[in-house]
């Protein structure tokens, strides 16, 4: 016998549990602006999430997903991209989109149940969420095939959860990419739980990293609560993909500190023992301590982006709030590119009956 | 002019608008070196390259994703699903997204891809390979489904359905495909996508069909115009979104009408046609609308196929059913 092959899964954290700095700060983190620019993000994403939970409690807003706990993975992969780049997402990567273009009103308008909502006014090219799961990985082959028959300096990035790794479509989206070195990311959030389904229940795998390489494509983990570890795989994944290297799938290890969605009762099935713990690893708190450690932030700071954030989100409240309600015949219009003669009548029919 | 059989057409239809639009792109399983597995995409690697005329791996779901995916970036992706009954794993893929991208994103992005696969029975095929899944499609919002019946107008109608801004379905009837030839004329004019084609006027019975069907009913309007009788045969061509005025129109003269399907009858196409004959002509009609169509079971295999697939003669049975109420 001899060895076929040999793969290996690199493991990457620059900030320690405290905030501390491990290794050698990337070039991007050295700038302290650019990081509490981050921060700032984090920290925005985190009240909308709040505000968004708070409102469905209220029944201002329908079910919502909560990104709790997942606020690094949002600003590394936000951050990272640019404008021409496309984001192929799941729900929980909201703040991603609202870091590039979508605005928390249409977010809150896509889950109060309009679908205007996904029409967004920022981030003309990204795909709406994908709430079927993985499907939107063979879109990502899609997009990317064009970017690279158009010889576009441009990145596919699809997010999904661990749980979307043991679907299909996962797989013919990563095999494909392979297939033909696509420039696309695969960014997969372990945050340990799908619904109820742990993470050890999820596959035998040893890690989600490696299911990249039966793709033949490479794959890397990250702490996902390490907004600079994310940023920086990230990085490294894009000027790659836009060199021509091909794809990449990166591994963020989080944890989903909320319930799966608005409707699901995580106690349930999980201890509070260990969210607890969680708790401890949480990346606002992490970025926090390393900005204070470094003498870039203080509570006075920390105080006022609170109320600044605080204010925009509230300010976005009342834009969706005040928002007319839809045409009853949004049901119709976009359905095709022009309303077809068989439709009609239908639409003319619910038309009538409100009238 | 040429005298060509429809996969010629659906090639020369795929040749003719890869030339003329350079963001058709043409993707499936066995498309480029094979020419597919039944031709229909031969010598266009050769033409276009294979950039643009995509082997794929096997996989559907993908096929119909990444078309997607590339329709979203402005292509106009062109896929073949090697059979019908491969077709079924990527209805998640046409239900839930292809047919949603416009409507969820209120226009922001839009969908124009067809998805090509071969169709129904007929041919002695393996299992698995004689499908018609037209009505599943047909139930799902944001696509539309054609199902072309002769050379001429699967030139035509695929012409359509590529220039189309939507996703379309386009079944192709295998047993059509080097059944017989017509004359096409590669003037790149595309049929319209709503709206049924009269084929044959008469006014004693209207007999509605589509695909391979059309084959048999015009067979049956032969037989029975030896009987003095006058039939009216219409290819439906578009199903979805359906032109229910041109049936209608064609009843309200006739009085009769049989609809003919080799799909399983329950909840079948032939079922929403009679469903809107009930609804928009009833008081039109002059005996019960009947419909022709395959068994509710499995297709079978080559033994027993063509004792389920309608049949010219149980057309002619029940059409002369109908006649018999004045």
């Amino acid at each position: 016998m001899s060895l076929a092959a040999h793969f290996d899964i690199q493991y990457t954290r620059i900030l320690d549990d405290s905030g501390r700095a491990l290794a050698p700060l990337p070039p991007f983190a050295k700038d302290a602006a650019a990081l509490t620019e981050l921060y700032r993000w984090m920290t925005l994403i985190r009240a909308f999430d709040a505000k968004a939970v708070a409102l469905q409690r209220t029944g201002q807003l329908g079910t919502f997903a909560s990104m709790l706990g997942q606020e690094a993975i949002q600003a590394g992969i936000g951050s990272a991209m640019t404008a021409e780049d496309v984001l192929l997402s799941s729900y929980r990567e909201q703040g991603a989109l609202l870091m590039r273009g979508v605005t928390m009103k249409d977010l809150f308008l896509y889950w109060g149940g309009d679908e205007r909502g996904s029409h967004f006014s920022g981030a003309r090219g990204d795909f709406p969420i994908c709430v079927t799961i993985a499907a939107h990985a063979t879109h990502a082959v899609g997009v990317a095939y064009a970017i690279k028959l158009r010889r576009q300096p441009r990145v596919a990035v699809c997010t999904l959860g661990d749980g979307a790794t043991s679907k299909g479509d996962f797989y013919e989206g990563i095999n494909a990419a392979g297939a033909w070195q696509l420039p696309l990311v695969f960014f997969v959030s372990n945050n340990q739980w799908a619904i109820s389904t742990p993470r050890t229940t999820q596959t035998a795998a040893q890690t989600f990293a490696q299911k990249a390489i039966a793709g033949g494509i490479e794959g890397l983990q990250v702490d996902g609560n390490d907004v600079l570890a994310v940023r920086q795989a990230m990085d490294t994944a894009l000027a790659k993909a836009r060199g021509g290297g091909g794809p990449t799938l990166i591994e963020a290890l989080t944890y989903r500190l909320s319930d799966h969605t608005t409707a699901d009762d995580a106690s349930r099935y999980r201890g509070a023992d260990e969210v607890a713990a969680a708790w401890k690893l949480e990346p606002v708190a992490r970025l926090r301590a390393f900005l204070t450690q470094g003498g870039a932030w203080d509570k006075a700071r920390e105080d006022t982006l609170l109320h600044e954030c605080n204010a925009q989100v509230q300010a976005a409240v009342e834009a969706y709030q005040n928002e007319p309600p839809p045409a009853l015949t949004q049901m119709f219009d976009h359905l095709y590119a022009g309303v077809p003669a068989a439709l009609q009548k239908q639409r003319a029919a619910v038309l009538a009956e409100s009238a | 002019m040429a005298q060509i059989t429809l996969v010629e057409a659906v090639n020369l239809a795929l040749r003719h608008e890869m030339a003329r639009d350079a963001d058709v792109v043409v993707l499936g399983q066995d498309v480029g070196r094979d020419g597919g597995v039944f031709r229909a995409t031969l010598g266009l690697l050769d033409a276009f390259g294979p950039g643009r005329v995509i082997d794929t791996p096997l996989a559907e779901a993908l096929i119909a994703g990444m078309s997607i995916g590339m329709a979203a970036e402005g292509l106009k992706p062109v896929a073949e699903i090697q059979f019908s009954g491969f077709a079924y794993t990527v209805i998640d893929q046409i239900l839930n997204h292809a047919g949603r991208l416009r409507h969820r994103t209120q226009g922001r992005m839009r969908c124009p891809m067809v998805l090509r696969t071969p169709c129904g029975a007929g041919i002695h095929a393996p299992e698995h390979h004689s499908e018609s899944p037209e009505a599943m499609f047909a139930h799902i919002p944001g696509i539309r489904v054609v199902y072309p019946s002769s050379p001429r107008r699967a030139y035509g109608l695929l012409l359509a359905a590529i220039r189309d801004p939507d996703p379309v379905l386009f079944l192709e009837p295998t047993r059509l495909y080097r059944l017989f030839k017509e004359e096409v004329t590669d003037n790149g004019d595309a049929l319209a996508l709503d709206q049924c084609i009269t084929l044959r006027e008469g006014t004693d019975i209207t007999l509605v069909s589509w695909g391979a069907m059309v084959y048999e009913s015009l067979a049956a309007a032969d037989a029975l115009a030896a009987e003095g009788i006058a039939v009216e045969v219409i290819d439906v061509a578009t199903l979805k979104p359906l032109d229910m005025d041109t049936i209608l129109a064609s009843v309200a003269r006739s009085g009769r009408c049989v609809i003919v399907s080799e799909a399983a009858r329950t909840a079948g196409f032939a079922s929403e046609i009679a469903a809107n004959l009930a609804d928009d002509g009833l008081l039109t009609l002059r005996a019960p609308v009947l419909r022709v169509t395959g068994y509710d079971t499995v297709v079978p295999l080559a033994r027993l196929e063509n004792h389920y697939l309608p049949s010219a003669e149980r057309i002619v049975s029940a059409a002369k059913h109908a006649m018999t109420f004045s």
